[in-house]
């Protein structure tokens, strides 16, 4: 009897109606709008208000410093690029040499790890001063002589500290099947790492690498107290010579048009990686 | 001539016995088993073989040549010895054909066009044909096993080792695995089998061995062991697999 109780069908969805769908929709504007409105009139309604816009918000002065400050954001984004791609080489050099084993390559790995450890202990400002100042002063007959050049060289060290370790991670979290596997196939120590352990180390880290490059993207900005003609520093040139401080705002509206995208990218990326680990544990 | 020949091979992991003057010689085209309850040192045994484990005393030689010795530096080792591993460890980020035929052709200097040839004849030979674009997470377990056993044959070893092959597998997915096993046996391979298959140990193998806290306890063709052991301590865990309903 009981074989024949049919298991219920489950109820039809039933489309939301019109008003189902809108109401909530129109509530959530309304309290943003009186959210913000009332925190904008508050702001906009202080005595000090017009002094603030006059200072900060000035469209004029904005687009009289915009053009220089636009070229200096040129050479942020220059930086970056470059530094990016030689970081992510060094950082994978070290992370290596970290990874290897052997009395002969021991001074490698000693190497690695004091590099690391010195070079992420000091702050970056103390990096691009020392280089950015530091070693033209030395005037060595061959070298560059360009605070733009060795401030980068400071970024890249510094940096290059950092991502050495999110590739060491990495690497570790490669399984050691992987590891024994290569090494019953007859691959040497180096063809274990190229061929199998770095590949998917790389695949392991990228959203936690995409995170530093945006943190890189405002660090750029540092080289600014060396001399070099960024964004920041004609910003202040031209704040110097106005006492108007709307050309830092110009070149924060650059940086953030820079920054959010990149940060979307890494969200986007950071979300496809998890999707993959997950669908490897099913 | 053996073609494998343990000689009391003697391993510590530490202060902990895993290998107790273990002697196993295996004979061209025999198929010996090693079975016995987990943390008795079958798979550390086979891992010895290849070099994947350092071990503290004793020898081993392939066809009467010592693995130490000069003539063996690992690639030579790892091209006349293959092994399989219970999670079968493919590179997850190659397709299928990579994962064989990288060691021929980074390693042992085979050209790109032999290796693949190679492949996809013991791909149709595994009934894996169609699958060398497939990357492994692509794959069900058994296939993976499949890809794996290719791949340590790519190089055409003289010893294969299989280490728990299928361990990690659904019940449904076993079958198959075995079956290519069975085939490899009729070609003539030479293997030493880790396994928890009892029915299939008896089938397959020449020779079985039952270890225990690193030593060989008992040694016998598949049908006097499995059906007159002489040692108690085979006796007991026979007795157990057999009510676990394993045999």
């Amino acid at each position: 009897m009981s074989s024949d109780a049919r298991v219920p069908a489950p109820p039809a969805r039933r489309t939301p109606t019109l008003k189902e769908r809108v109401v909530p929709a129109l509530i959530s504007i309304f309290s943003v709008t009186v959210f913000f409105g009332t925190i904008a009139f508050l702001v906009t309604s202080a005595e000090q208000w017009p002094r603030i816009r006059f200072q900060f918000f000035n469209p004029d002065a904005i687009m009289a410093a915009f053009p220089n400050v636009l070229r200096g954001f040129g050479i942020n984004m220059m930086v970056w690029a470059i530094a990016l791609v030689a970081i992510g080489v060094w950082a994978l050099v070290l992370a290596v040499f970290r990874s290897l084993n052997g009395p002969i390559l021991a001074p490698l790995k000693v190497f690695s790890i004091v590099y690391i450890d010195l070079l992420r202990g000091i702050p970056s400002l103390l990096l691009v001063l020392l280089f950015g100042f530091g070693v033209p002063a030395l005037q060595i007959p061959g070298l560059p002589r360009s605070s733009l050049f060795w401030g980068s060289v400071a970024m890249v060290l510094g940096y290059s500290a950092y991502a050495a370790e999110v590739y060491r991670s990495g690497m570790e979290a490669v399984h050691d099947g992987q590891r024994a596997a290569a090494k019953a196939l007859g691959l040497s120590q180096w063809q274990t790492l190229y061929y199998a352990i770095i590949p998917q180390a790389v695949r392991n880290v990228l959203p936690a690498l995409l995170n530093l490059a945006v943190a890189l993207q405002k660090d750029v900005a540092l080289l600014s107290v060396i001399g070099v003609r960024d964004a920041v520093r004609e910003a202040q040139i031209y704040t110097a010579r106005t006492f108007n401080y709307s050309s830092l705002i110009a070149a924060a509206i650059l940086f953030l048009l820079a920054t959010i995208p990149m940060a979307r990218i890494t969200d986007y990326v950071a979300r496809k990686d998890q999707e993959r680990r997950l669908q490897r544990t099913v | 001539m053996n073609r494998v020949e343990i000689s009391s091979v003697t391993k510590y992991y530490g202060n902990n016995l895993v290998l107790d003057e273990v002697s196993l010689a295996v004979r061209e085209h025999e198929v010996v088993c090693l079975i016995g309850a987990s943390g008795s040192g079958k798979s550390t045994l086979l891992r010895c073989v290849n070099k994947l484990v350092p071990f503290d005393h004793g020898d081993i030689s392939i066809d009467g040549v010592s693995i130490f010795s000069e003539q063996f530096n690992n690639n030579e080792l790892h091209k006349r010895v293959g092994i399989v591993f219970q999670a079968y460890n493919l590179f997850p980020h190659i397709n299928v054909l990579n994962n064989i035929t990288l060691a021929p052709r980074k390693v042992h200097g085979v050209s790109r066009q032999e290796s693949e040839e190679r492949a996809y004849r013991l791909l149709d030979l595994f009934g894996m044909q169609g699958y060398e674009k497939s990357y492994p997470e692509q794959l069900s377990g058994g296939q993976q096993q499949r890809v794996a056993i290719v791949r340590a044959l790519a190089t055409q070893p003289d010893v294969l080792m299989l280490d728990e092959v299928t361990a990690a597998l659904d019940p449904e997915l076993i079958g198959g695995v075995l079956r290519i096993i069975r085939d490899l046996k009729t070609q003539g391979m030479t293997m030493i089998i880790v396994t928890h298959e009892m029915g299939f140990a008896r089938d397959v193998a020449d020779r079985v061995c039952f270890l225990e806290g690193g030593r060989i306890l008992e040694e016998a063709p598949p049908n006097k062991l499995f059906s007159a052991p002489e040692n108690p301590r085979t006796r007991q865990f026979l007795q157990r697999i057999i009510e676990a309903g394993r045999l």
